[in-house]
């Protein structure tokens, strides 16, 4: 039986915005990364790359390398133990160890230029760097596949000869897609049959990165007792070490990560990439700590970007306002393996709507790009670019006012999602009604002075957040502090809004409690940092552990007064016998007394979160374009999103403004530019266009709270469906100011100049 | 290996290493000195990560060779407080949340020391255009903004 | 990187002779293109030769022959400086645009001109103005106009052991301006995806162009100037019609590519548009309203 929980408001920690723990150590430069770690010993691991897309590894020489002075191993794919079978789910992504292991160093094969070849651990960075340029590799030139078009085109080249596709529940050899699936209720041809408009839409989204400024880093020791000590920037303590210990085939209580601060994940930071090979140099170095650093150009190459893609959709509205029947086809580029997010994208594509006749079908199509890793809801943006852009196209064809249409169809309790299971308590009609009354949506777009052309843009998103295991220790101090520790590394601020769960229910200040992240060792199971997870189920398990303290503590005040346990209340931050009055001590004053009543206070709490509550969110956006030049500039943006109640409402701001802007930069100049023999051409900070300071207006944002009835205080996770809505609010906002859809990502100036002229 | 003996003051402390030609200022500090504080993001100057302060103005640490910091004043993120108390912008950054991550923002404090040492009282327009060479990915700069203008005007 | 020496010489003298040591000598200013360029292996060198703490080379005054320009001067220092903002504005619009403030704090305007990156911002302006190159090298120094500098992308006509000393801009005609913009598809940050930089000298009482000179980057291999816009004003009255036809124009010198940061077409239109605006910019820091 699940427990729901009643929304309350009179709260008096929750819900208000206290100094961040880790500001201090983030604005002095104390604050420790995974690159900044410094062990004795230390010695540095370089890689060496692919040049080329697609290729055959016909021999790696690695002698000239190991011969270098000042080098003390090299390792190659041959190093790694004969990978284990099976899969494992990092929380956002899913770890197939025998694909993983041939991702972090080649096998037989390069799949995307940057794809590692061979690893070499020596005396410094540099002596590294230059070893890896004395190994030889000979490779044999294979066509690149560069799109889901050329992977799906008759006679395609075919990346993986051993990959059986399940296309709808058949084995398909000789495929380049990995998965093709099918959800499906209602009928879609009776629907569009009973439609008075249908509207078909082709869109296409190149490949993104999630651009966190901290390159992937991995610092390792492989010791002589056959344990692995590892540090690493990483969203998840645990999914490193199920990583590594299932690549190197090793029990993962034989493998220690130790927690370090992380600069940006967004999802691409849940997967591996250099503890197994830093774990495997080091063992070959005799046991010597083996650091590693990915150069920015990498990180780009072969790290896990966004999938770009196809998709089609078809939807078909009736006089009455009313959607009868959407159909979708979904394809997704997974990069090299499969394992793209078009299942996600799937489960989110419709899911902002209540349609009578849906179909998805989605497909998982291998590319010669990096890997695809998650990006913040992933595949939920790139659905949400094309539906949204076809419901803004449906509004405009029928003169509907384009909140009203979204209420008259929005998704809601017992509604069915694209995949069949049915929402729970969500807040989408909450959402889209906050849009209207808002100042954004209720002032006019104002003409501009100079000859530029203005337009405005409304866009939903959805992402349905995750639950999974948590683990919180909390112990008690005698001043009555509380020191916490909590498995949940912290990208964003939730150290601090897990910490102000517990003082909420003990009665005291977020300062009063101390948020550490510890080891793998030292804290119990925790899932991945990502899924929107982490405030709603972590903070879940500090109420559960709050509570199991002060049902201790109660037991110690009734030893100090002699009385029964259950005679012992706990309210308002005091302790007190419910028979005699008189009886009663603050928090802090019995934790003071504590040494008089037992041995020391502590209490953990383990959860298993099944469901979580979903979030919608739904984006306002003015754009001003230069009709001469295309250039685009967003002059005025306003999110509004429910997210079930804000503990700290300064984050959930914080996080949804990051959202957005990482939005309007994926919508409007961000891609991987692939060339002619599919290299990325923009692998620099300078070409891959990231918004700047200047680039983008304050952020206005509006949160709705419709609490969820999952949690103690009606958490609905944040941090992801600020991504879904701001590409289709974007393109919506330009469509407005010139009159021209633009499906094909990303809406470049030189496009929007094309497009005017014609 | 060419080797070069450099002096140089680095958060007001005079001192001498014994640095390769080749070492950038960046892999001085954080390798040579273990000032971490400053970050590397992308190592040819496109997102600011690395920025300190050399001789009064902001430069990207990571295109500077550390045999060119012979003689000259530096400033990292951990020479910005003094006598134990954060800087007014330091202050501003925690108070407003103008971080989230944290790894853009010892860059963005010593470019807005910069800013307002110059123009105390700089325009959101200022600030954004001061600002454009730090890269951040995790906050949309609003906070940021905002942290700056609350040190501006105290 | 692979191994190299570093010198900072004092004097022009002693860096002369450094230029001639044996190996691949490299000199830099601010460093930013070449050091990045080391990182990257797109150059090598044995030896990096600083030029920062040569005097000469930080010159920036005011000479009976015009605006002196250290070749090692900061684009940051060039931007703010009050004769440069009064005189040479596009100058002082170019030298903000290279690059964020930390760039510009180091990035030099002679090392903008010697990496001879056919998108450069500083080069199009300083070639409107017409400068002049001093060169120093073993036999002594040399002036060439800038305009017969440049020889293809990343190639100039330094011979080994020369070093570009300063460059003198002629002090412009009262009645004159010049103006640079660019195309970025962000706000800053990036490199131009074409620039124009335009410069006219307008008789106030009869509005006609007494000299127009117009030039162009990341159009073609080098820096270039359009000719044929500059004989479509020169002699006649301004007017926005005219201003369109020298837009026009100016796209008959651009020979753009394709590229990722921007198509043929797209920078040919730009360079129409921008060609336009920089003129008209020019007349407003003129004083002249049409």
């Amino acid at each position: 039986m699940v427990q729901t929980f009643e929304p309350k408001s009179d709260y008096h920690v929750v819900g208000r915005s206290p100094i961040r723990h880790d500001g201090l150590d983030k604005v002095t430069g104390r604050a420790v990364y995974g690159g900044d770690v410094k062990v004795p010993g230390l010695i540095w691991g370089e890689v060496l790359r692919s040049p080329h897309s697609h290729a055959l590894i016909k021999s790696i020489d690695t002698s000239a390398a190991e011969k270098m002075p000042g080098v003390f191993a090299v390792a190659t794919n041959a190093d790694f133990p004969s990978p284990k079978a099976g899969e494992i789910d990092t929380g956002e992504d899913v770890v197939n160890f025998e694909r993983d292991t041939q991702n972090l160093l080649a096998k037989s094969k390069v799949l995307y230029k940057g794809h590692a070849v061979a690893a070499v651990a020596a005396v410094d960075r540099n002596t590294a760097l230059e070893a890896t340029k004395l190994i030889k590799v000979v490779y044999e030139k294979l066509t690149p596949v560069r799109n889901v078009d050329e992977a799906m085109a008759k006679n395609a080249t075919i990346l993986h000869d051993n990959l059986v596709g399940d296309h709808l529940g058949e084995d398909v050899k000789k495929t380049n897609v990995a998965r093709h699936f099918r959800h499906e209720f209602g009928d879609v041809e009776k629907g569009f049959a009973a439609s008075d408009l249908v509207v078909e839409r082709e869109f296409t989204l190149q490949m993104v990165h999630q651009g966190y400024i901290e390159p992937h880093n991995a610092t390792a020791i492989w010791d002589e007792s056959g344990h692995v000590t590892a540090w690493s920037s990483t969203q998840g303590m645990f999914a490193v070490r199920a990583q590594t210990a299932g690549m190197l085939r090793i029990p993962e209580s034989q493998v220690t990560v130790n927690p370090v601060e992380i600069g940006g994940g967004f999802g691409g930071k849940t997967k591996v990439y250099l503890a197994p090979v830093a774990a495997i140099l080091s063992r070959k170095s005799g046991g010597r700590p083996v650091k590693m650093i990915m150069d920015r150009n990498s990180v780009f190459e072969a790290s896990g970007p966004a999938p770009g893609g196809k998709i089609i959709i078809e939807m078909g509205v009736s006089k009455d306002g009313k959607i009868q029947a959407v159909a979708t086809d979904l394809r997704y580029e997974a990069g090299a393996f499969p394992g793209s997010a078009v299942g996600a994208g799937a489960i989110c594509v419709h899911a902002c709507y209540n349609i009578p006749n849906s179909r998805i079908d989605g497909r998982d199509v291998v590319v010669n790009k990096p890997k695809s890793a998650a990006y913040r809801a992933p595949g939920s943006p790139q659905a949400a670019f094309a539906i949204e852009q076809v419901v803004d196209e449906v509004c405009d064809k029928m003169n509907w006012d384009k909140i009203q249409f979204r209420l008259d169809n929005a998704a809601h309790e017992g509604t069915r999602r694209g995949d069949g299971v049915m929402f729970g308590k969500v807040g989408l009609i909450e959402t889209l009604e906050a849009v209207r009354n808002s100042a954004h949506w209720k002032s006019p777009l104002e003409p501009s002075k100079n000859g530029k052309l203005r337009g405005r843009g409304v866009a939903s998103g959805y992402w349905m957040n995750g639950g999974n295991k948590s683990t919180v220790d909390l112990m008690l101090q005698d001043d009555g502090t509380v020191a916490l520790n909590e498995g949940s590394a912290d990208i964003g601020g939730t150290r601090t809004s897990i910490a102000m769960q517990a003082a909420e229910v003990l009665g005291l200040t977020a300062e009063d409690i101390h948020p550490y992240i510890p080891s793998t060792d030292s804290i119990g199971f925790t899932a991945t940092t990502g899924g929107s997870r982490t405030t709603y189920a972590t903070g879940y398990a500090a109420w559960e552990a709050a509570n199991g303290l002060v049902a201790e503590m109660s037991k110690r005040a009734a030893v100090l007064w002699g009385i029964d346990a259950d005679d012992v209340t706990f309210a308002n931050g005091k302790f007190s016998s419910s028979s005699d009055p008189e009886l009663s001590i603050g928090f802090k004053a019995l934790a003071g007394k504590i040494g008089d009543t037992g041995g020391p206070v502590s209490s953990t709490a383990s959860v298993n979160l099944g469901a979580a509550g979903a979030g919608y969110a739904v984006n306002i956006c003015d754009i001003e374009i230069d009709p001469e030049t295309g250039k685009t500039d967003v002059i005025r943006y306003t999110a509004v999103q429910d997210v079930g109640k804000a503990i700290h409402p300064a984050y959930v701001e914080g996080q949804i403004q990051g959202g957005a802007a990482q939005g309007i930069g994926w919508a409007l100049n961000e891609e991987y530019f692939i060339s002619e023999d599919g290299s990325m051409a923009n692998h620099t900070f300078l070409d891959y266009r990231m918004p700047t300071a200047l680039d983008l207006p304050m952020i206005e944002t509006i949160l709705v709270e419709v609490p969820n009835p999952l949690h103690p205080f009606g958490v609905r996770g944040v941090g992801e469906v600020p991504l879904a809505p701001p590409l289709p609010a974007v393109a919506n906002a330009v469509a407005d100011a010139t009159g021209h859809r633009f499906p094909h990502h990303p809406i470049k100036a030189g496009r929007i100049i094309e497009a005017l002229s014609r | 290996m060419p080797t070069k003996h450099i002096k140089f003051t680095v958060n007001g402390v005079e001192q001498e290493q014994l640095v390769d030609s080749t070492w950038t200022l960046l892999e001085t500090l954080r390798d040579k000195m273990g000032l971490t504080g400053t970050k590397e993001g992308c190592s040819n100057g496109n997102c600011g990560a690395c920025t300190v302060m050399l001789d009064g103005k902001t430069a990207c640490s990571c295109l500077v060779l550390a045999p060119e910091a012979d003689g000259r004043v530096v400033t990292t993120v951990e020479g910005l407080e003094t006598g134990g108390k954060l800087s007014a912008i330091q202050d501003a950054f925690v108070k407003e949340g103008g971080l989230q991550c944290g790894f853009c923002t010892p860059g963005f404090l010593i470019s807005t020391t910069f800013l307002l040492k110059n123009n105390p009282h700089p325009s959101e327009d200022e600030i954004r255009l001061n600002l454009a060479g730090n890269l951040c990915r995790c906050t949309g700069y609003d906070k940021i903004v905002k942290a700056v203008e609350r040190a501006a005007n105290g | 990187m692979p191994s190299f020496d570093y010198a900072a010489p004092t004097s022009l003298a002693e860096a002369v002779k450094l230029m001639g040591s044996s190996g691949t000598v490299r000199a830099f200013a601010g460093g930013t293109d070449l050091i990045d360029q080391l990182k990257t292996n797109r150059r090598n060198a044995d030896l990096v030769i600083d030029l920062k703490r040569i005097p000469e080379l930080q010159k920036l005054e005011m000479g009976s022959d015009g605006l002196h320009i250290g070749a090692a001067r900061s684009c940051s220092d060039v931007h703010h400086d009050a004769t440069v903002n009064r005189l040479y504005g596009g100058l002082a619009d170019a030298t903000g645009l290279v690059g964020s403030v930390q760039i510009q704090n180091r990035a030099a305007v002679g090392g903008n001109v010697c990496n001879a990156a056919p998108s450069g911002d500083t080069t199009p302006n300083l070639l409107t103005h017409e400068a002049v190159a001093v060169i120093t090298g073993p036999s002594g120094t040399r002036k060439i106009e800038l305009a017969d500098f440049f020889v293809g992308p990343g190639q100039t006509v330094l011979q080994s052991g020369e070093i570009l000393q300063e460059l003198i801009l002629p002090k412009p005609p009262e009645s004159s301006a010049s103006a640079y913009l660019r195309f970025i598809p962000r706000n800053e940050m990036d490199i131009a995806v074409a620039g124009v930089s335009s410069f006219i000298h307008v008789d106030p009482a009869t509005k006609t162009v007494r000299k127009a000179r117009i030039a162009l980057a990341s159009v073609a291999p080098t820096p270039v100037r359009a000719r044929g816009a500059e004989s479509v004003l020169e002699g006649k009255v301004i007017t926005e019609a005219l201003i369109a036809s020298a837009g026009d124009a100016a796209v008959e010198s651009a020979t753009p590519i394709t590229d990722v940061r921007g198509s043929a077409e797209y920078r040919r239109e730009l360079v129409r548009v921008l060609t336009r605006r920089t003129l008209s910019i020019c007349l407003e820091r003129i004083g002249i309203s049409l």
